[in-house]
């Protein structure tokens, strides 16, 4: 599990930053989400890779045996967060687009 | 008493002032500092008045109430008894909000709010009818709140917090006149000098406090020698001096003061002669029993005293501004203060905090007589202004008992603490040159005074006939105006005639609150019989009046400033340093270092982010150990198998095909969904699936204003791309590989036992939840969310307001051609009318979408009730609560959903932001810190027993935000398609009209 999940990461993140240094805005959007996935498994991965634990406390469950709630907790606002940023840089992206005239992310085609 | 000895904080006052046993006096300290502050809100709240009188009225019976106030203390601090007030600010780190007042702060104050007062009065008649009263008010209100705050501080740390507030709000007033380019120069040039003090002063103050053990100014006052003997003595002494030295204008920092004349004269007779630049005397005062006394205070502290001092009175001489002149006098007198201050004997001392008095008053009343000149004639300027006296003739007999006062003339105060200087300039304290020289150098500052007092009294109010005045014919200002002056010069009178009767109690009380044990024995007369500074005094008359005749031609035609140092001006220096290193450094840092494209930016934080991943390991060395597998599952490999190959094309595609990449994008995003379902954390994966659904629509409403489709897939590619491209592809699989290893790594460790095990043991019993995610969310760490919801409220707001003037590229403009299609479709059959297509698309689909609306609103406050024992809560019911919404806006359009629903994003962020608060704050009320939540379990009909906690209001407040910012921002996005339209039918409108 943790060989597969580790892997996986890694590719995401190299998706990702490949991603992000293109020079088309949407490439940068598409790089950023596949950025925060890996982040997101990563810092989830932390509080160990566990299947079949009891999430929830319950009568009878002894709490050592639960998974880690404390990245969970960390990685359900970055969720949410992620989202808001997402949409802030294809707002920002398209008004940019939209003043410039074209889909470069410095605004212009061609390098001085 | 002995004055060492540290108080205890409940050392007050044995007699109260209304006679009740102890004491409200602690209080009323206080009250005396927010009195300047409530008044500075008062008038500033009035602001839009146009009456004159009423701002005048608040500042002025603030600043007598608070003279008075001030004034009722006095006998309760006889016998070196000292007021205090303690209240706990920041203990932890040994902050507290101390106030305490002794003789010398009562003294001090005493001046601060005296001659407050008169500068109100005199402000009511020297404010010009077009200026903004209330605004002047309640900025010299708060500058007198902050001034009074230094005086009366208890505790290190506040008096540097009051120091910095003293100089925001001279920067204010200096600017007053803000259409004025001097003003602000000046203003700007104040701040810049004075908040570079200020900081210095911070250290100096941190560093004393951490010798000491204490911030407490009793402790650090009782640990003389403690603090002379460490280490640390020499930079804390530089730091407080750099401050100290600024804000009291001493050389070589003297030149902002003149440029600081620029300001209203009330502000200069108030900030730039009695109270603002005596602060740094005040505290040279204040920590002399400590920092005194060796050599290198000798030397640091004389030098800058006596070069101010004669630099100060030669450079008054050459001014042709009034004013300048009077603030060059200044910074002389405050030289020779600090030059006092310097010499490390307690007669000197004694004789700079009466010079600081005497000083306040003359100069006061010679700034507003300066001002008064300036009023009636329309000029300040010397060279103008002659035989004034026919024309003003008490403010005239006013200005020149002030001046000859300075100038240092017996009978009057001036001449009393010039006399104590030269009797102790002449003594020797630590045998060196400048010790030697010092009765020499001030024999000539004292001769240059009294010629540069000559020279403002013979050019101003003798001579001819004024030619060429602005105002033709200058009269006397009203009474009113001229009452400050004739309060201050009178006070000049009676302490220069009669000193041990009239200011004789006050001065010994400051002197010994300062002093202690070592308050000297000193006399408070005229005479003290023919002796040495008699006749020092003799010859600074004598020589400054034939100086005065030998210069009077030279002053008539000499350019502004002196001979000889003429071209050394602090200011230019000043200004150059400035623009070096604001601007011309700025600009080589960015065009050396900086770039303008996002590329290389990212690649550098890249490339950094991947070296700080990689230097722990290389310093740590990377441990090679026996990894444990827990076995590779085949499904969960064959799905992330896909998912790999899915995020690979996504990245591919990105370029060439939008569309078909975001649609793998969401692949990827379910399986990251699927895999936290499969590793026990279904909070997140609900969370992780709802957030997925808003970004796809998210982005598919951008896509709309995204260029079309890229149709070169195989383009030619320049051998400069190729070598970027080869680059980036390095750097990304490396990125990628150290992941991987980092990951692998960290998950194969043992999970150690970390603060989760707390949550785990405490969820139930404190915050009543068996979903452990949600009550770290809600209660725990609630104010981190408080913050993660505010952020996410600002991200919506933000996103909102960049898309109300949102312009999309020319080439976006166009109906997309779907919908041309559709349109040509109902254009072409008879029995169709244009828009019916669109109608009619998906229209089952449609209608399962509406109706599926109550359910899941259903669905949502399903999610949210049980967010706390089960999977779910604020954040996931939200998304729900909003994905409601928004499958209305696609099942309808946007008309027809507006029509119909009227969703207010902006008051259910609103809402959501001020529940969540008000949970926070609510906990304040019933005596517990902010955010702490209760709970007990409520039955309820149909439902059941149910958790009640105040933790589920709190949810209740992010569940709210979230449903306001996720459908501002889609509906804001959504929204722009109608809005173009009318954009379009706009301009068309116009281009036709034209």
């Amino acid at each position: 599990m943790e060989l597969v999940l580790s892997i996986a990461i890694g590719v995401m993140t190299g998706c990702g930053v490949w991603l992000i240094l293109r020079p088309r805005t949407y490439q940068v959007i598409v790089g950023l989400s596949l950025l925060s996935y890996a982040v997101n498994l990563f810092i989830f991965g932390v509080g160990g890779v566990k299947s079949n634990l009891p999430p929830i406390l319950g009568d009878g469950v002894v709490s050592s045996t639960l998974s880690d709630p404390v990245p969970q907790a960390l990685v359900l606002t970055a969720i949410v967060i992620g989202f808001a940023t997402t949409a802030l840089f294809l707002v920002v992206l398209l008004a940019s687009r939209g003043l410039t005239g074209n889909d470069h992310v410095d605004g212009r085609n061609e390098r001085k | 008493m002995g004055r060492f000895a540290p108080c205890s904080p409940t050392l007050t006052a044995q007699r109260g002032i209304w006679g009740i046993g102890i004491t409200f006096e602690p209080f009323l300290l206080v009250v005396l500092l927010a009195l300047p502050f409530l008044g500075s809100l008062a008038t500033g709240l009035i602001l839009n008045t146009t009456s004159r009188d009423l701002p005048v009225f608040v500042a002025g019976a603030v600043t007598l109430l608070a003279a008075l106030l001030t004034a009722s203390f006095y006998p309760a601090l006889a016998n070196g008894n000292v007021l205090r007030f303690d209240a706990q600010w920041l203990p932890q780190f040994g902050l507290n909000f101390t106030l305490r007042l002794d003789g010398f702060a009562w003294i001090f104050a005493m001046l601060i709010t005296a001659i407050g007062f008169l500068v109100v009065l005199y402000a009511r008649y020297y404010m010009s009818e077009d200026d903004p009263i209330p605004r002047f008010f309640a900025f010299l209100l708060a500058f007198m709140g902050a001034m009074l705050g230094i005086v009366i501080s208890g505790n290190i740390i506040l008096i540097s917090v009051f120091w910095e507030l003293t100089s925001i709000f001279s920067f204010l007033l200096i600017s007053y006149w803000h259409n004025n380019s001097t003003a602000r120069d000046g203003a700007r040039m104040a701040l810049t000098i004075t908040g570079i003090g200020g900081f210095c002063l911070l250290i100096g103050m941190l560093l004393l406090g951490n010798i000491v053990g204490s911030y407490d100014l009793d402790k650090v006052l009782a640990s003389g020698d403690v603090i002379r003997n460490h280490a640390l003595y020499l930079p804390a002494l530089i730091f407080i001096l750099l401050g100290a030295l600024t804000k009291s204008a001493q050389f070589p920092f003297h030149f902002w003061l003149p440029n600081a004349m620029a300001a209203p004269t009330p502000v200069s007779a108030f900030l730039h002669s009695a109270t603002l630049v005596k602060a740094g005397v005040f505290l040279l005062v204040r920590l002399w029993p400590v920092l005194s006394g060796t050599y290198e205070w000798f030397w640091l502290v004389g030098l800058a005293g006596t070069l101010t001092l004669l630099l100060g009175a030669y450079f008054a001489m050459f001014q042709r501004d009034l004013k300048g002149l009077l603030a060059y006098s200044t910074i002389s007198h405050l030289g020779l203060i600090t030059t006092l201050l310097s010499l490390g004997s307690p007669l000197a001392t004694v004789a700079a905090i009466f010079h600081m008095l005497n000083h306040a008053t003359f100069k006061a009343s010679l700034f507003m007589a300066a001002g008064i000149i300036d009023h009636e004639t329309g000029t300040r300027d010397m060279r103008r202004l002659s035989g004034l006296f026919r024309f003003l003739p008490i403010t005239a007999t006013l200005a020149m008992v002030a001046s000859a006062s300075m100038a240092g003339v017996p009978l009057l105060n001036g001449f009393l603490s010039k006399e104590m200087f030269f009797a102790e300039a002449v003594e020797t304290h630590a045998d060196s040159i400048l010790d030697r020289a010092l009765p020499y150098i001030a024999t000539l500052a004292g001769a240059f005074s009294v010629t540069y007092s000559l020279r403002f009294i013979h050019t101003v109010f003798f001579g001819p006939k004024p030619t060429d005045l602005p105002i033709a014919t200058p009269h006397e200002p009203p009474h009113w105006m001229r009452f400050p002056i004739e309060f201050l010069v009178i006070v000049c009178l009676v302490v220069g005639i009669v000193p041990a009767y009239s200011i004789g109690p006050f001065l010994q009380m400051a002197v010994e609150s300062v002093l202690g044990n070592r308050t000297p024995e000193y006399s408070l007369s005229i005479w003290h019989g023919f002796n040495l500074p008699l006749l020092m005094s003799i010859l600074a008359l004598a020589g400054g009046a034939l100086l005065y005749i030998l210069l009077r031609g030279y002053f008539a035609r000499c350019e502004d400033g002196p001979p000889f140092l003429r071209n050394l001006r602090g200011q230019r220096i000043f200004e150059r340093v400035l623009v070096t290193v604001s601007w011309r450094w700025a600009r080589l840092a960015e065009s050396r270092m900086g770039t303008r494209n996002l590329q290389p930016q990212l690649r550098w934080v890249v490339a950094c982010g991947f070296l700080a991943g990689l230097l722990p390991l290389y310093v740590s060395g990377f441990e090679a150990r026996m990894f444990t597998f827990s076995g590779i599952d085949p499904a969960f490999a064959a799905m992330w198998a896909i998912g790999m190959a899915l995020s690979l094309a996504a990245a591919y595609m990105a370029k060439y095909h939008r569309l078909a990449a975001l649609v793998m994008l969401g692949g990827v995003g379910l399986i990251v969904c699927i895999t936290f379902v499969w590793l026990s954390a279904p909070d997140l994966a609900i969370t992780q699936l709802l957030v997925e659904i808003v970004t796809t629509v998210l982005i598919l409403l951008g896509l709309r204003w995204l260029p079309k489709r890229n149709p070169d897939m195989g383009a030619f590619i320049s051998l400069r791309g190729r070598f970027r491209r080869f680059r980036d592809l390095v750097l990304a699989i490396a990125c990628g590989v150290g992941m991987s290893f980092v990951a692998f790594a960290v998950m194969t460790m043992p999970v150690p036992d970390t603060i989760a095990t707390y949550f785990l043991d405490n969820a139930y019993e404190q915050g009543g939840g068996r979903n452990v995610v949600n009550v770290i969310l809600v209660d725990f760490r609630g104010f981190d969310t408080l913050g993660e919801i505010a952020v996410l409220g600002v991200v919506a707001l933000t996103v909102f307001a960049l898309l109300r003037r949102f312009r999309p590229a020319s080439d976006s403009l166009d109906m997309p051609e779907q919908q041309r299609i559709q349109n040509r479709f109902d254009e072409e059959r008879p029995d169709r009318a244009p828009g019916d297509t669109v109608r009619d698309y998906l229209a089952v689909p449609s209608l399962i979408m509406q109706w599926l609306f109550p359910v899941i609103i259903t669905f949502a406050v399903y999610i949210f009730m049980r967010g706390h024992d089960m999977p779910g809560g604020g954040f996931s019911a939200g998304l729900t609560m909003s994905i409601a919404f928004l499958l209305q806006y696609l099942a309808g359009g946007t008309r027809w959903a507006e029509d119909r629903l009227r969703i207010l994003p902006l008051r259910w962020m609103g809402g959501g932001l001020l529940t969540a608060l008000a949970t926070g704050v609510g906990a304040w009320f019933l005596g517990y810190p902010f955010l702490t939540s209760h709970f007990r379990y409520v039955e309820l009909p149909l439902i059941g027993k149910m958790p009640a906690a105040t933790a589920l209001l709190f949810d209740l407040g992010v569940f709210s935000l979230v449903v306001g910012s996720t459908v501002l921002i889609l509906v804001a996005l959504a929204h722009q398609s109608v809005r173009i339209r009318r954009v379009r039918s706009h301009d068309a409108a116009k281009t036709e009209e034209s």
